[in-house]
């Protein structure tokens, strides 16, 4: 029996980046398919051309196996393959019932569209997939990124599609939502369709797929129906990487760099806590239970409803992002989300890279560029950025490097404290690694860390200690030997299961 | 956490209620200060002249919509009113069978220049405000060769049907289009103008023609003011090749007061229309203050500026509580 997709010797090319060379995949009748690599590795791309988001340079695909040339992502949806793409392409200020029924409105009198019956529809539609929370009147603007990604998913579900291709799916989403869509997952399996997925967390790889390709550079590496986490980074990244966290260094004997004190806001009730100088201090927990706002907070981003914040012993007022980098507070903010939050994609990794110290680098109002160049140079080489040029695009770059280039912003700011903020969502291991070491260093250094992660597992390994928020407030504090991925799991959902 | 249609409906629907707000406060501000200079209420005449004089600006509050709701700007909208004020001067005749053709031609020019700016638009994928600005001359061009010199002649019986001076019947058309608005959401194609405004590529691979749609709402929005310049002609009951100039910036203000987002997606004709009142109401207000018309513009702009900034806080209050 014809495979439900082939792509075969496909190249693709973005502005003399080579993201697919060559490259062939193929998925089967009613197969789950993972497909592995690191960042820029090739897969997203695989999928934007079997999907027909984009046209390849050269290739074939095939679907069913009747060769096709897709011309956009409706050609796909014609012959029952649809898309569950990376950034969401959900219209934000239309209701869930409009996204979910767009372009198949229920049409009653004088053909006109029948907004009750829409959301009846919409209703029944998540329902049906075991979906109650998402209000299908709500505008998409107002639910949270896991719901979108949730109504995403519905959406191309409900089109019950032959070949579904699901590009990080779980990335934003928890445990409770990962195993709603594992479920949909085999269901889908059992009625014969083709599931193609990309991610980046092996123990969800290795649960549900039947085969694994792996992908490197933009090529094919290989497809195997059994091969253990160690081999396949191995081959993903054409070394070995032989312990993902690096070890956490002494806490020396505890001195407060920051004080907090009842800080509240809409989502957070209250946080109390001291971060030690060179601490690595862990925030675990679901999404949604005051991460964010505390984070933001904090920097200044947000405003705090009351509480006070104390560095170096003395209260301070963080009103915004600009009082938080002042000398004297040096708070820095490594958040998640790198292209809508900090960086400025058409400009170079050297005006990135120095955007927050401009003053420093001027003389008499004219930036003194040999010595921006320097600045930007040294970190580049200290962070191990991988970019063609300090005078490329930052756009250009992976997301994992993107994140360096904002990490590295921060370092020249020279902060005493650091805020990352999920910094690791959706880059690849040995980039993770990277950051971990980057992290681990500065604490070493002296400087304070306050980490907040949607995966247990990182917090685990490389906090001094953890707290948990549930529902606002810190639910329990570990020190070690007590941090696990499980009792930070198990403290973040105790009692939440039933909201 | 659910809530109720009704909370729903407020809360997306801000925009509009805080244009009902700005309308009913301009009123009662009108109203004052009529009372204080004339001694007496605003009566029929001046409701009527108010509602007559702002039907041009209404229609093309509505076409502008159409274009902002996409994500663009139509700065044709005022040549688009010259060229067809000019035609329907000229041409509209005496009889009952001409008026009616004529007036149906006219609409149909409109259509067609609004079906240059979509082509040029959609299909020559260039900006929007460089398309408009270009059409803009060309359309003020044919204008003036229809129509040199200031005159022409529009039948009285058209005048009282569009704009009768002698009550404000003209309110029944006002709530036709707002009627009419309520449909054209609910159609497929006022759906894809609303999801390009919202995300064009998306839109795009959820099954909207992106360009068909594009090239559709130009098209209604030269209509509109086509039909701009139609009501403009049987208020003057005579053409001028340029009184419909100031209507491009003035159909701006309108929509921006009546809540439409110029990034494209959200608001509503019907806002627009209020902003159309809205607008006016500013200039009267200006009148009987007895503001020295030297300075009227200054004011006008003024205003505009307050009551934006008033609305973006509003707004953004009023998104805060229900968030």
């Amino acid at each position: 029996m014809a495979p439900a997709v082939e792509g075969i010797g496909l190249s693709r090319s973005f502005g003399g980046v080579k993201a697919l060379a060559n490259a062939s995949f193929s998925a089967r009748i009613g197969e789950v398919h993972a497909l592995v690599g690191e960042n820029g590795a090739g897969k997203s791309t695989m999928i934007k051309v079997l999907g027909g988001r984009i046209a390849p340079d050269s290739g074939t695909v095939r679907i069913k196996g009747q060769e096709v040339r897709l011309s956009g992502p409706t050609d796909a949806h014609a012959l029952g393959a649809w898309t569950v793409f990376q950034e969401l392409t959900l219209l934000p200020w239309m209701t869930v019932a409009e996204n979910l029924l767009l372009a198949r409105e229920p049409r009653g009198a004088l053909g006109l569209i029948g907004r009750r019956r829409m959301a009846q529809d919409a209703e029944a539609m998540l329902a049906g997939l075991g979906i109650e929370h998402i209000d299908p009147l709500a505008l998409i603007e107002d639910i949270s990124l896991a719901e979108r990604q949730i109504v995403e998913i519905v959406r191309a579900i409900s089109h019950e599609p032959d070949i579904l291709f699901l590009d990080e799916p779980t990335s934003s989403l928890v445990e409770r939502e990962v195993a709603w869509l594992f479920g949909q997952i085999r269901r889908l399996r059992a009625r014969q369709t083709a599931v193609v997925f990309t991610s980046h967390r092996w123990n969800e790889i290795q649960s549900i797929a039947d085969r694994i390709t792996i992908f490197r550079g933009g090529e094919h590496v290989g497809t195997f129906t059994e091969i253990n986490e160690d081999e396949a980074v191995t081959l993903m990244t054409g070394q070995r990487v032989d312990t993902l966290y690096p070890p956490v260094p002494k806490l020396p004997s505890p001195a407060p760099a920051m004080r907090v004190e009842k800080l509240a806001g809409p989502r957070l009730q209250g946080a109390s806590f001291t971060l030690h100088k060179g601490e690595v201090l862990g925030i675990g927990g679901l999404a949604g239970h005051g991460h964010r706002e505390l984070f933001f907070m904090l920097f200044g981003a947000e405003r705090a409803a009351s509480g006070t914040v104390s560095v170096g012993g003395r209260e301070v007022r963080i009103r915004s992002p600009r009082d938080a980098v002042r000398r004297g507070v040096g708070l820095a903010l490594v958040p998640e989300d790198r292209k809508t939050e900090g960086l400025l994609l058409a400009m170079s990794v050297r005006d990135n890279l120095t955007l927050s110290v401009l003053r420093r680098l001027s003389a008499g109002g004219l930036l003194r560029q040999a010595a921006e160049r320097r600045m930007a140079q040294d970190m580049v080489a200290r962070l191990k950025v991988r970019t063609p040029g300090i005078a490329n695009p930052v756009g250009g770059l992976s997301g994992g490097n993107q994140q360096k280039v904002l990490v590295g912003r921060w370092l020249l700011a020279e902060p005493q404290i650091l805020l990352f903020y999920d910094v690791t969502r959706g880059v690849d291991i040995a980039t993770k690694h990277e950051i971990y070491e980057l992290m681990l260093r500065l604490a070493a250094e002296g400087r304070s860390i306050l980490f907040y992660s949607s995966d247990a597992e990182e917090l685990a390994h490389l906090c001094h200690r953890v707290l948990v928020l549930r529902e606002g407030r810190i639910a329990a504090e570990l020190t070690p030997p007590g941090i696990t991925a499980e009792q930070i799991v198990s403290a973040a959902v105790r009692d939440s299961l039933a909201a | 956490m659910r809530r109720s249609r009704w909370t729903h409906a407020l809360s997306q629907n801000a925009g509009l209620a805080l244009a009902f707000a700005m309308l009913l406060a301009s009123l009662i501000i009108y109203c004052v200060i009529y009372y204080a200079t004339q001694q007496r209420f605003p009566g029929g005449f001046e409701i009527t002249t108010t509602v007559n004089n702002t039907m041009p600006l209404a229609l093309a509050a509505i076409a502008q919509t159409m274009v902002v709701l996409t994500r663009g700007i139509d700065l044709s909208v005022g040549g688009v009113v010259d060229l067809t004020n000019a035609l329907a001067a000229v041409h509209l005749g005496t009889t009952l069978g001409s008026t009616v053709l004529w007036s149906v031609l006219i609409l149909l020019v409109g259509a067609a220049c609004g079906l240059v700016n979509g082509l040029l638009v959609a299909l020559g994928r260039l900006q929007p405000i460089l398309v408009t600005l270009a059409t803009l001359s060309i359309f003020q061009g044919i204008a003036i060769r229809v129509l040199p010199q200031p005159g022409g002649q529009v039948p009285q019986e058209y005048t009282n049907i569009l704009a009768n001076p002698m009550g404000p019947w003209s309110l029944i058309y006002i709530v036709l289009l707002a009627l009419f608005w309520a449909a054209f959401r609910r159609t497929r194609l006022g759906v894809g103008v609303y999801a390009i405004g919202n995300d064009e590529a998306a839109a795009q691979s959820n099954g909207i023609d992106v360009r068909r749609t594009k090239i559709l709402a130009y098209m209604l929005g030269g209509t509109f003011s086509a039909a701009a310049g139609l009501f403009l002609a049987a208020t003057s009951t005579a053409g001028d090749a340029t009184t419909g100039n100031g209507y491009t910036l003035t159909s701006i203000v309108a929509v921006v007061l009546g809540g439409v987002s110029l990034f494209g997606g959200r608001g509503s004709a019907s806002g627009a229309m209020m902003g159309a009142f809205v607008t006016t109401m500013i200039v009267n207000i200006l009148f009987f203050a007895h503001i020295d018309p030297l300075y009227q513009a200054f004011y006008e702009g003024l205003f505009l500026i307050i009551a934006v900034l008033l609305a973006g806080g509003i707004g953004r209050f009023m998104r805060r509580r229900a968030a």
